[in-house]
């Protein structure tokens, strides 16, 4: 028995240090630490573009870990620590928490790069932070809506999960809006809750409409959300999209929501850009060439172009493009 | 009086819910009579339909109603519950899209394929959960658990995709109405699993024998009964009643989302199961009571949207009430509100008899 055990032993370390020796030589061993890709289409599209960025073929060592917690990505932070790799690249599940693994990175000599999320701390912990400006989504948003010149501006707001960034950048320009304009009025503002549930932005329209409540904007923070309402406007017969009495708007861009733009049923889906792969990809090649990172600003931050896509103008280009 | 007190008895257990649904319906007449007013319009599809909160409200509670009917006998025959039943029911909305994405067209056959290749997934894993609990003694909510946290993930896997579509008019017609009935779909799906069930349980002698393992498996054994075969038996039932719901729930939007559907029902139907006065330790049960808990579980919802309260309020105000309703259904109160009542006929009968004698 023992020997067998030392023969497993052995093997074992055989293979792992022939692994190490094959996993060596010129590639940049890189560790990405991102959420479950299960949890949204802008997940699912976001792990694709950095799966098919940091690649063998373009010079990477990468190890990919998907974990829906903090505890879990932390815990993945340290274990990349403890392998030495390059670089480490973080989408935090939450934003606090993280100066102490960050700081053991920095003394370890790797470099950190955020993306997608920000992390509350000192921003000389990390390299850079490819990020999205969820408050310039809103208000590109709100900018598209009012060069549309209505006469009213009667607003059903459906909100993501309270509190978190996406829905405070994105419902913010739009409540300042209504307090600031009297043009604009909110008639009535519900929450899909912490999963953007769009059942839940189907009832909440259900109960709007059941209440003959006058609105002729539908202003959802995500795609799934303004399906919801979509459908309830549908078992109600009233009509919406660039020939109808409501306008619809969702956010993400997934592809089937941008179907639906380009079918006029719905009127704008503003971006949430998940390609942050190739910013990042060039950084660690200026890096790794002895080149400086270039155009950040005082946060360390690079913010990703964003679009908002109008039914009006919309490509099949666009869709394939951007979609999700 | 014998003829009332026999009235009294019969609602039993149901008394406290309809007491619930009644205060409800009379509030709501009360700030607005209009809330209950039902009308008629033409949806996209050029099909006439009923609108109104009413109709809202025992559309929107249709997922509900079937899955607490499958978790009162899960409930029933193991004194547990089963909390994987919203993750599963998104392995069975996956299994549907999947057949339906794997046959190329949408048709009622491959509807009806998917709608049957399904159920038979999800009533697979409600047995995985019902051999832990029946088999191997673990408790429901542990043995449930499992799925509870994986299910989701599980569901991905089949799928691949965040959002898969389905973009089809049989669809929206099982998710809407049928054309020329204007009543919504969703319903009909609750009237045939409640069908199901009532053949199932009152045509032949599951309904004593589930009972009878609930309150003792010992006496039940003894008896003849085999215990596993009938918590095997409600698992299975459950499993029907699961894959109806995500069908029905993905048919709605005509899209799966693995996070959102049916996300969080565990909770309410085991609250459904709660206020219609079944017994959480297993034993007797009503399906109607847990039904009548689904219903004023979505009168609460629908009315305090209709009353436009603000989104950060909704669940707070929703959790006051039903602690209301739960403690006026508690056993404590329960039998100080009997003991009352038997005290008002006495004093009513003495004074009756003192009214004779003079």
């Amino acid at each position: 028995m023992k020997k067998f055990v030392a023969l497993f032993l052995a093997l074992v370390m055989v293979l792992s240090c022939t692994a190490m020796a094959l996993a060596d030589g010129d590639l940049i061993k890189v560790g990405i630490i991102n959420l479950d890709p299960s949890e949204s289409g802008y997940r699912q599209a976001n792990v694709k573009n950095l799966t098919d960025t940091f690649t063998k073929e373009n010079g990477y060592d990468a190890t990919f870990v998907t974990a829906p917690t903090a505890d879990k990505q932390l815990e993945a932070a340290r274990g990349f620590i403890t392998a030495e790799v390059d670089y480490i690249l973080v989408s935090a599940a939450e934003t606090t928490g993280w100066d102490e693994v960050l700081q053991d990175a920095k003394d370890a000599g790797i470099k950190v790069f955020l993306f997608d999320r920000m992390i509350e701390c000192d921003p000389d912990l990390y390299t850079a932070a490819v990020v999205s400006d969820m408050r310039q989504e809103g208000e590109t948003a709100v900018a598209w809506l009012e060069s549309l010149g209505l006469d009213e501006y009667k607003v059903l707001h459906i909100q993501g999960q309270l509190g978190s960034a996406a829905q405070i950048g994105r419902s913010d320009p739009l409540t300042e809006k209504i307090a600031a304009d009297e043009k604009w009025t909110m008639v009535r503002e519900g929450t899909g809750g912490d999963s953007w549930d769009p059942n839940e932005a189907r009832k909440i329209a259900e109960a709007a409409i059941n209440a003959k409540e006058d609105f002729n904007i539908v202003y959802a923070e995500n795609d799934g959300m303004a399906d919801g309402v979509v459908a309830a406007l549908d078992a109600a017969g009233i009509t919406h999209g660039v020939d109808g009495d409501v306008i619809i708007m969702g956010f993400d861009c997934n592809k089937w929501a941008l179907e639906k733009l380009l079918a006029g049923e719905w009127n704008y889906d503003g971006q949430c850009s998940p390609f942050q792969a190739n910013v990042i990809d060039q950084m660690i090649k200026t890096l790794e060439a002895g080149g400086e990172i270039e155009g950040l600003n005082e946060l360390n931050q690079i913010i990703s172009e964003e679009k908002g896509f109008d039914a009006r103008t919309i490509t099949q280009e666009d869709i394939d493009a951007y979609g999700l | 009086m014998h003829g009332k007190k026999k009235w009294y008895a019969s609602l039993g257990q149901l008394l406290i819910p309809l007491v619930a649904m009644a205060l409800l319906i009379l509030f709501n007449l009360l700030r607005d009579p209009g809330f209950f007013s039902i009308g008629l319009a033409t949806n996209s599809s050029g099909n006439r339909v009923l609108t109104g909160n009413i109709i809202s409200i025992i559309d929107s509670a249709s997922e509900l109603a079937i899955i607490s009917m499958g978790m009162t006998l899960v409930t029933a025959a193991c004194g547990g519950q089963d909390i994987s039943v919203g993750a599963v029911g998104a392995i069975s909305g996956a299994v549907f899209v999947k057949v339906l994405q794997a046959m190329g067209s949408i048709s009622v056959g491959s509807v009806l394929l998917g709608l049957l290749l399904c159920c038979l997934a999800t009533i697979l894993f409600k047995l995985f959960n019902g051999t832990l609990v029946a088999v191997f003694h673990i408790q429901p909510m542990i043995a449930t658990l499992i799925l509870y946290s994986c299910g989701r993930s599980i569901a991905y896997w089949i799928n691949g995709d965040a959002t898969p579509q389905l973009n089809s008019p049989i669809i929206s017609t099982i998710g809407m109405t049928l054309p020329g009935i204007p009543v919504p779909t969703p319903i009909f799906a609750v009237i045939l699993v409640g069908l199901l069930l009532v053949l199932v349980f009152r045509l032949t002698t599951t309904q004593l024998y589930t009972q009878t393992v609930g309150i003792n498996q010992g006496a039940a054994r003894l008896n003849g009964i085999h215990p596993t075969a009938v918590k095997l038996l409600s698992f299975a039932l459950l499993g029907v009643c699961v894959s109806v719901a995500a069908v029905t729930g993905v048919c709605r939007l005509g899209q799966l989302n693995h996070k959102t559907l049916l996300a969080d029902i565990e909770m309410d139907a085991i609250l459904a199961v709660a206020i219609g006065g079944n017994s959480l330790g297993g034993g007797r049960f009503r399906l109607s009571g847990s039904i009548l808990g689904a219903y004023i579980i979505q009168m609460l919802t629908t009315t305090l949207y209709a009353m436009n309260v603000a989104p950060v309020n909704v669940k707070a105000y929703k959790a006051v009430v039903i602690i209301i309703i739960v403690i006026a259904g508690s056993p404590v109160v329960k039998s100080k509100l009997t003991a009352l009542w038997a005290k008002f006929r006495t004093g009513k009968s003495d004074s009756i008899r003192r009214k004779e004698a003079d």
